[in-house]
């Protein structure tokens, strides 16, 4: 018997499905916005700051980076409410994707703040900036200009990586699919119109990451 | 009830670690032979080639693994076949990594100097024989580091499996969570068993990194 298909029954859900679009633009704008930010700091740290601080920033790279996405999620939420810290789904959800982003991109400006050559430095020192003047102007912007695609895409793998969210019950789009399939019983159905919807918005974020990267980081170097 | 101690937790970890293992192993085979198909038809010279290679990158890199997990599993099943987690697990990862190993040699490919190509197409040899004369001798140099880098990627993505209900190393650490509620020890040492099999493979692809390049830089 050949299978009929009935994406309609899956369009019924539509309230559902525009939630949960909604909550993985709120994952992922809160989440990428905290997790480049503590990147910013994490090649700070690991590039200029002090000497004690180095070792414990490297420990959590090499932790965050050698370990699944799903065991750090499973472990913020369901680890944390034993020593007594209660957190929502969706607070833990957004904490493990900054985490999470906040180590690639550590990884990926560091290699950025490196690249800015030596006598850049030396200049701006010579025309009395101060260390963090340097590390702002200097150091900073060009790092990100020339890292930014890279950057780009670690967001969007993050974006992509945050579908497992709905293991803790978060109520994105993978939630909404999987919700939908256990009330139509139309698996496939539910979980392709979810995996174009993801496509589209990976597309749209590459474009709105970029548009960023136009005005906001490059654009000033002529300015 | 039966009583859990730390040991018991970390054996029965230790068993579902096995499948963790293995998984990655077939995972890193069948989509390094798909990888190297995508390969040949995203640098080959007819357009219509590369424009399917493109659109299979763009669309796996695109999406969600879980998805691809789900469209796998519910997918097969449409047509009345019974799937097993393992079949769905092995065949969407091996699709997914497809994808990624695929661009990164195009990366590699890309690095080894156009003369070579022209030099060899000269000497009137066709693309399969440029290709494994030529190019792939001096781009699998080049692609060492990052192949292995892409191991590790493997090996953490295999936890999505246990979504599901492939019992792996994550499902391992649910289920025993569930058994003895102490989900804080069971998922810090399910993070080590991760941890213990990744880091060796960064630290290696690191260094073969800094091997290569320096080779490269003379």
């Amino acid at each position: 018997m050949a299978y009929q298909f009935d994406f309609l029954s899956t369009f019924e859900y539509g309230d559902i499905i525009v939630k949960g679009i909604q909550t993985t633009i709120e994952l992922i704008a809160i989440g990428g916005v905290l997790g480049i930010a503590v990147g910013i700091f994490g090649a700070w740290a690991r590039t200029q700051g002090p000497a004690w601080l180095k070792p414990i920033v490297s420990g959590y790279i090499e932790i965050i980076r050698n370990t699944p996405f799903l065991v750090q999620l499973f472990f913020i939420f369901f680890g944390l409410p034993s020593l007594n810290i209660h957190i929502s789904e969706i607070q833990a959800a957004i904490l493990a994707m900054v985490i999470n982003l906040g180590a690639y991109s550590t990884e990926i400006i560091r290699a950025g703040v490196q690249a800015v050559p030596r006598g850049q430095i030396e200049a701006a020192a010579s025309l009395s900036m101060s260390r963090m003047q340097i590390f702002r102007h200097i150091i900073l912007r060009p790092a990100l200009q020339k890292i930014w695609p890279a950057l780009s895409s670690q967001v969007v793998i993050v974006m992509l990586g945050s579908a497992v969210c709905s293991q803790i019950a978060v109520e994105e789009l993978s939630f909404a699919a999987n919700f939908i399939q256990g009330r139509n019983f139309r698996a496939f159905e539910a979980y392709i119109v979810a995996t174009l919807i993801y496509l589209v918005l990976s597309i749209l974020l590459r474009q709105v990451l970029r548009l960023i990267g136009q005005y906001f980081i490059t654009a000033r170097r002529n300015a | 009830m039966i009583s859990f101690t730390t040991w018991d937790i970390v054996r029965n970890l230790m068993l579902a670690w096995r499948w963790t293992i293995l998984l990655t192993l077939v995972t890193f085979v069948l989509g390094g032979t798909l990888g190297l198909i995508i390969l040949f038809m995203r640098t080959s010279r007819q357009a219509w080639l590369r424009q399917v290679a493109r659109l299979y990158i763009e669309l796996f890199q695109g999406t969600p693994l879980l998805m691809q997990l789900f469209l796998v599993f519910f997918g097969i099943a449409l047509f009345g076949i019974e799937v097993p987690a393992w079949l769905a697990a092995g065949l969407a990862l091996m699709c997914w990594s497809a994808s990624y190993l695929a661009e990164i040699w195009r990366g590699c490919v890309e690095a080894v100097p156009k003369g070579q190509w022209e030099a060899s197409s000269v000497l009137a040899m066709g693309y399969f024989q440029q290709m494994r004369h030529i190019v792939l001798p001096q781009a699998f140099r080049i692609a060492i580091a990052p192949t292995v880098g892409f191991g590790v990627q493997i090996i953490k993505s295999t936890a999505v499996t246990s979504i599901i209900g492939f019992v792996e190393l994550s499902k391992a650490g649910t289920v025993i969570t569930n058994a003895t509620f102490r989900p804080f020890t069971v998922f810090a040492i399910v993070g080590v068993f991760y941890f213990v099999l990744c880091w060796p493979l960064s630290k290696y692809s690191q260094s073969l990194e800094r091997k290569y390049n320096a080779a490269h830089r003379h």
